[in-house]
């Protein structure tokens, strides 16, 4: 059989539905009065988090990377007075492909001034609920998420008790003590799977896990970003902050994720200054979400693997 | 060897993990919002044939496994090994039963099989799909059965048992499929 890999890995049907989806998203913002803005994806800085790798790329003699998400520019945009805005195109990250990743993807992201994230999510479940049939939509705290299907509190319970209720969920190659590793894997590979079909809107997450969100004190005292994701069918689709609006305390969280960067022996990118600068220069007050569009596009189709809906999924570039 | 780091991994790629050596069957990409990537890998340990489940923070690395696949002869057995020759530089190698295994039943003498070598030594043998082996023993045939679908038992040269149809006498060589052991008909004639 002769090679086949210059075809596009999607049919025409998953091409019709993507350019739909599209659509309806561009649709659903301009009645909102968001403003659609195109930023670069290619960067002299990068992304800090040391569990995102970014792609490097030598531009006219300058070390670049493409970046993982419009999140910088944008902040930089509403600092610069844009107001609501929201952006539709490619973000990259480096390693990851499979049935749920592809190194190059499609990123819908968008912020509204003065809102938090609680109203935020509202937005995020009518969005997704006009390109996906939902059975229901459910917002729950990690807290409660944990206690549902593992009867116990992510923020109290011990390593050593996290650890050997992973050791149920699967067989690992390491044993360390990192309270936020084992959380990921009952995630991952316990609560995931158990999640259903319908919505599930996941807020207060560990302090620790705050990334750009801001930090908060939960009902029961226990120190919490405000941050949220969206998941369906275990599917892991949108991630939002009550954004971080403090450039001082967002200087030093880009200097902790270096240091943990250097203590993982990954490499030291150079982080985004200019962010810092917008941030102390007064950005206002916002919530802001990322969402995926293959992944939603999986959601909309009944998809199981991204490549399917990829013209060109990364074996075929 | 070298080693391979999570995101190479594919299927088929010979690893080694606790000292043993694998084949990876599947590996899956999962990653958590925020959070520590993993790769959920599925590997079949070469020497037990049993299946491994087991979970690596992506970017971690395995060293290879000098795991090689080779067409060989095979020459004669002396009751405890199987001998096999390399056909280019006859060179010989010796496997012991657990290598052999169920293959042991396909054997014939001068017909090339797959050597699977782990640091030079047979791990595995992999008979060809399809092999021609003689009847040795067998109910009398009936002649001009062909329409009746019914089977009978026949033993083969190498000893092993399988369903052949009524008509087949002793003395007749037959293909078989070495994967699941049917009788595919009569071996066409030289």
């Amino acid at each position: 059989m002769k090679n086949s890999l210059w075809r596009s890995a999607a049919d025409l049907s998953a091409l019709k539905a993507r350019a739909q989806l599209l659509k309806t998203l561009r649709n659903f913002f301009d009645q909102r009065d968001l403003l659609e803005v195109d930023v670069p994806v290619l960067a002299r800085a990068a992304v800090t988090d040391p569990h995102i790798d970014s792609i490097v790329s030598q531009v006219c003699g300058e070390s670049c990377y493409l970046q993982t998400s419009p999140e910088f520019f944008m902040k930089r945009l509403l600092a610069s007075g844009s107001g609501d805005i929201y952006s539709l195109g490619k973000a990259f990250r480096n390693g990851e492909a499979g049935r749920k990743h592809n190194p190059e993807f499609t990123m819908l992201e968008w912020y509204r001034v003065g809102w938090d994230e609680k109203r935020l999510m509202n937005e995020v479940a009518e969005l997704i609920e006009l390109c996906v049939p939902l059975s229901s939509i459910e917002t729950l705290s990690y807290r409660e998420l944990f206690q549902r299907h593992l009867s116990i509190d992510p923020h109290t319970e011990t390593v050593e008790n996290l650890k050997a209720l992973a050791n149920r969920y699967g067989e690992f190659d390491w044993q360390d003590g990192d309270r936020d590793l084992w959380l990921d894997v009952l995630m991952t590979h316990a609560i995931e799977p158990q999640m259903g079909d319908g919505l599930v809107l996941v807020f207060d997450f560990p302090a620790s896990q705050a990334a750009l969100a801001r930090l908060d004190q939960d009902n029961h005292g226990e120190k919490i970003a405000r941050r949220f994701e969206a998941y369906i069918a275990g599917i892991e689709l949108a991630n939002g902050y009550w954004e971080l609006c403090d450039g001082d305390e967002q200087a030093r969280r880009l200097e902790q994720d270096l240091k943990q960067r250097a203590l993982l022996n990954l490499p030291q990118f150079p982080s985004d200054q200019h962010l810092v600068s917008a941030l102390q220069s007064g950005m206002p007050p916002c919530a802001g979400v990322a969402l995926g569009v293959d992944r939603l596009l999986m959601l909309a189709t009944g998809t199981h693997d991204i490549r399917q809906l990829l013209a060109f999924p990364f074996e075929r570039v | 060897m070298g080693t391979f780091s999570t995101n190479e991994f594919r299927s088929g790629m010979k690893v080694m993990l606790d000292g043993e050596p694998c084949a990876i069957l599947d590996n899956e990409f999962v990653k958590p919002g925020k959070g520590q990537a993993f790769n959920r890998v599925r590997l079949r340990n070469l020497n037990s044939g049993r299946v491994w489940e087991r979970t690596f923070k992506s970017g971690e690395s395995l060293e290879a496994a000098d795991v090689m696949d080779y067409d060989m002869e095979y020459i004669y057995t002396d009751g405890e090994f199987w001998h096999f020759m390399e056909p280019s530089t006859f060179e010989q190698h010796q496997a012991d039963a657990k290598a052999v295994g169920e293959t042991a039943k396909w054997l014939k003498e001068q017909d090339t099989v797959t050597v699977t070598l782990f640091n030079g030594t047979p791990l595995a043998i992999t008979p060809a799909n399809h092999v021609d082996l003689e009847i040795v023993e067998t109910d009398p045939g009936l002649k001009g059965d062909t329409a009746n679908g019914g089977t009978k038992p026949a033993t083969l040269s190498t000893g092993a048992v399988v369903k052949v149809p009524l008509f087949l006498s002793q003395g007749e060589v037959i293909r078989v499929d070495t994967r699941n052991g049917e009788y595919q008909g009569r071996a066409p004639r030289d």
